[in-house]
């Protein structure tokens, strides 16, 4: 149940000293020495009040891969990493392309209360990349779905990508392109270069993502849409980006924690915790995304977080799953390689972790903490160092490529619609 | 040694260490009686999750010479979708118990899944694992030319000051990979002749020279000229137009080898394509090391068993 709350002594973004009041699910008053009769407290002494966190890019595998994640446990973890909405992808079983999946998801979701499921539809049906969805229904449906991804494929067909760009514009949407050309990247088991040459692993090379992202920006501006680019991951990619927001292209762009932070030397143990797609890149790649997200060029950081149950990543390389669980620790991650690095302040991080993603998904009531709008809010306590561990996962999946790395950082709480749903450190066990 | 997952990380010493080892136990094949105590009571599984009877023949002939027993494990379908998974395949072995594990496998690295996973206690032998490495056939081929060289004076040497060329497809090599980091941890100078499209896209940080042109690397006159194996598949990916303008010019034909000076050898992993990478003039002129480098094979398989198996006891003991 949303509760009356009072949060005393959090710091802004800006590093002023905040109290907030919280009623009825909404932000009621934002000063200092507020305080309320009968509303809980809390004590939030040095913690720093950030808008609830809303990502981009999840997935939540629920209907269909219900032993690698649920919507109930995907959004407990969302809610354990700062989240307050996540946009969950729709590559479930069966595909989310139709009115009818967009609102199941959504209806779990709402069951869930951990967060805001906000569903992404399918481009095509089926995701195959041959004809497009129910665009249209899908938006139209109570899931009032605006961003439309066949993400784990590229719309690889410049037509149906042309039209799907096209198709979208008249309620406002938004196509978020994977971008890897598939002839390019056959078999392809990790970035390539001069680790995949040693390591005798299929290479991914980063034209394939480059070349989709050229080609996209060319075909935005033709139309005159928008479009997203999912996880970017290459140097060339941010520098396309930059091009294109220069020429005035309508184009959003993501970049997950793990590319703002891992490459591709952690392969060389063949530990298929390190595999995902698209793949980690080399040091040169990291430190161009950094500064892409810093400068504005790359707009949001999105998890990708993508579980996968043990024994599809406790196998050779070549036969394991892509992808990594990154929920619990993205805003941790942000902070070391981007705001103890001196790149990002925190008004920047709530920028692109938040305001800009809900902006992008035209999510309203997400993004900004500020008097009448929904209470979403994370308090997050960047002063502690501690070692990552499946203590600090609460998805139903551990494949974390941070499983005993130092990372700063820790959410305290986090609140959903008024809803305490990370309770000093620790996720709220029931939310009935 | 624990394993031998790879060349990359072998240490000049313990290189030579092996190939002086391998000496002994080729001593000891010329005897009437080849069998050794040695590893009485060991037992060697030969985990094979891809064909290769030569290989397999080569490891299971050095096991039962040092009397280990020997169990082949031919284990088809390597993924989680196909069949049993490689970690159920590893822990029966455990179970079983399996003192050392000879692993070949189609997928890049999973001998060294298998040795740092926890699954098996057993040492590992790579036998082979998809583009990686083939560390066993770099020792059987830094044996081969250094007994070529020294003779029998080849204890404690190592390869410094030779020159060693590798032709083909190095992308797709598990013995290049393996041959370039052993051959150059040992001294020697490798140059790499492949097609453009043959070779990984960065091997900035590899130890050799890589050349396009077949005729002026041979016209340097290296000490070993070493061809790889074209596979079938190779044919139809459009890594080259067609098997003539493959042989015409990069494979070793009978003109190419009658201009090599003579000292110069010519190897091969086999099985060999003859008339496509190799011409049957190149592969059985006195120069050929193919059928010594089967021979090799074994003492250099047993010494590295025997290493594995025998733990850090001297090497000589219980061989002379």
């Amino acid at each position: 149940m949303s509760e009356n709350l009072v949060i005393t002594g959090a710091r802004s973004t800006a590093g002023d000293a905040i109290d907030l009041v919280i009623e009825n699910g909404v932000i009621a008053e934002i000063g200092t020495g507020l305080s309320r009769s009968g509303a809980r407290v809390i004590d939030a002494d040095g913690l720093l009040a950030l808008p609830g966190l809303v990502d981009l890019h999840t997935h939540l595998r629920e209907p269909g891969f219900e032993a690698s994640e649920t919507v109930l446990t995907g959004t407990r973890a969302a809610a354990a990493g700062g989240y307050t909405a996540v946009f969950a992808m729709p590559n479930t079983s069966p595909v989310a392309d139709t009115a009818g999946v967009v609102e199941q998801e959504l209806a779990l979701g709402e069951a869930a209360r951990y967060a805001t499921v906000q569903p992404i539809g399918a481009v095509t049906v089926g995701q195959k990349g041959e004809r497009l969805a129910e665009l249209g229904a899908m938006a139209a449906s109570r899931a009032r779905v605006r961003v439309f991804s066949d993400d784990g494929f590229c719309v690889w067909d410049p037509l149906i990508m042309r039209r799907a760009l096209e198709y979208v514009k008249s309620f406002g949407g938004v196509i978020a392109q994977h971008a890897q050309d598939p002839r390019l990247t056959e078999g392809a088991q990790m970035n390539e270069g001069a680790v995949s040459a040693e390591l005798g692993l299929t290479g991914w090379p980063a034209v394939a993502e480059e070349s989709i992202i050229a080609r996209d920006v060319l075909l935005a501006e033709h139309v005159g849409s928008r479009l997203h680019v999912c996880h970017l991951s290459t140097a060339g990619s941010v520098d396309i980006i930059r091009w294109a927001k220069k020429r005035g292209i309508d184009v959003t762009a993501e970049v997950t924690p793990h590319h703002l932070l891992l490459t591709d030397d952690l392969v060389r143990g063949y530990d298929a915790r390190y595999k995902v797609n698209p793949p980690l890149r080399r040091e040169e790649d990291v430190l161009a995304v950094r500064e892409g997200l810093a400068d504005g060029t790359i707009d949001i950081v999105a998890t990708d977080h993508a579980p996968h149950p043990s024994e599809n990543k406790a196998c050779e390389w070549q036969a394991a799953a892509n992808g990594m669980v990154g929920l619990e620790s993205a805003l941790r991650v942000v902070q070391q390689s981007m705001v103890d690095t001196g790149l990002l302040d925190w008004a920047g991080v709530a920028r692109v972790m938040s305001t800009t993603p809900a902006r992008i998904g035209s999510l309203a009531g997400f993004g900004s903490l500020e008097v009448g709008a929904p209470a979403h809010v994370t308090l997050y306590d960047p002063s502690v160092q501690g070692v990552f561990t499946e203590a600090d996962l609460h998805g139903r999946s551990a494949n974390s490529p941070y499983l005993g790395r130092e990372l700063p950082g820790r959410v305290q709480w986090t609140i959903h619609g008024g809803t305490v749903t990370v309770e000093d450190g620790a996720p709220v066990e029931s939310l009935a | 040694m624990r394993h031998l997952l790879d060349t990359r990380t072998l240490d000049h010493a313990t290189a030579v260490r092996v190939l002086d080892v391998a000496e002994d136990m080729a001593d000891t094949q010329s005897r009437q009686v080849k069998k050794l105590p040695t590893l009485l009571g060991k037992t060697v599984v030969n985990l094979f999750f891809e064909d290769s009877t030569r290989t397999r023949i080569s490891f299971e002939a050095a096991a039962k010479r040092l009397s280990a027993d020997v169990i082949n494990f031919a284990a088809k379908g390597s993924s989680v979708s196909k069949g049993e998974s490689l970690k159920d395949t590893a822990q029966t072995l455990q179970a079983m118990g399996a003192d050392a594990v000879v692993v070949r496998h189609s997928a890049s690295g999973a001998p060294q899944t298998l040795a740092t996973s926890g699954w098996i206690s057993a040492g590992v032998v790579n036998a082979g694992d998809g583009t990686h490495e083939h560390p066993t056939q770099a020792l059987l081929d830094a044996f081969t030319i250094r007994k070529r060289r020294y003779g029998a004076d080849s204890r404690g040497k190592d390869l410094s000051g030779l020159r060693v060329v590798i032709v083909g497809d190095v992308l797709h090599s598990r013995v290049a990979r393996s041959n370039v980091w052993l051959l150059s941890t040992l001294g020697a100078e490798v140059t790499l002749v492949t097609p453009p499209t043959l070779v990984p896209q960065n091997v900035s940080q590899w130890p050799v020279r890589v050349l396009f042109d077949l005729e002026q690397a041979l016209a340097e006159g290296p000490d070993a000229v070493m061809m790889l194996r074209i596979q079938a598949e190779r044919m139809h990916a459009a890594y080259f137009p067609n098997e003539r303008e493959y042989t015409r010019l990069w494979g070793l034909d009978a003109l190419r080898v009658e201009r090599l000076p003579e000292q110069t050898i010519i190897m091969h992993p086999g099985p060999m394509n003859r008339g496509l990478e190799i011409s049957t003039e190149a592969a059985d002129s006195p120069r050929s090391t193919v059928l010594e480098q089967v021979a090799n094979g074994v003492s250099v398989r047993m010494a590295v068993l025997y290493l594995l198996l025998a733990g850090e006891r001297d090497a000589r003991e219980g061989v002379q």
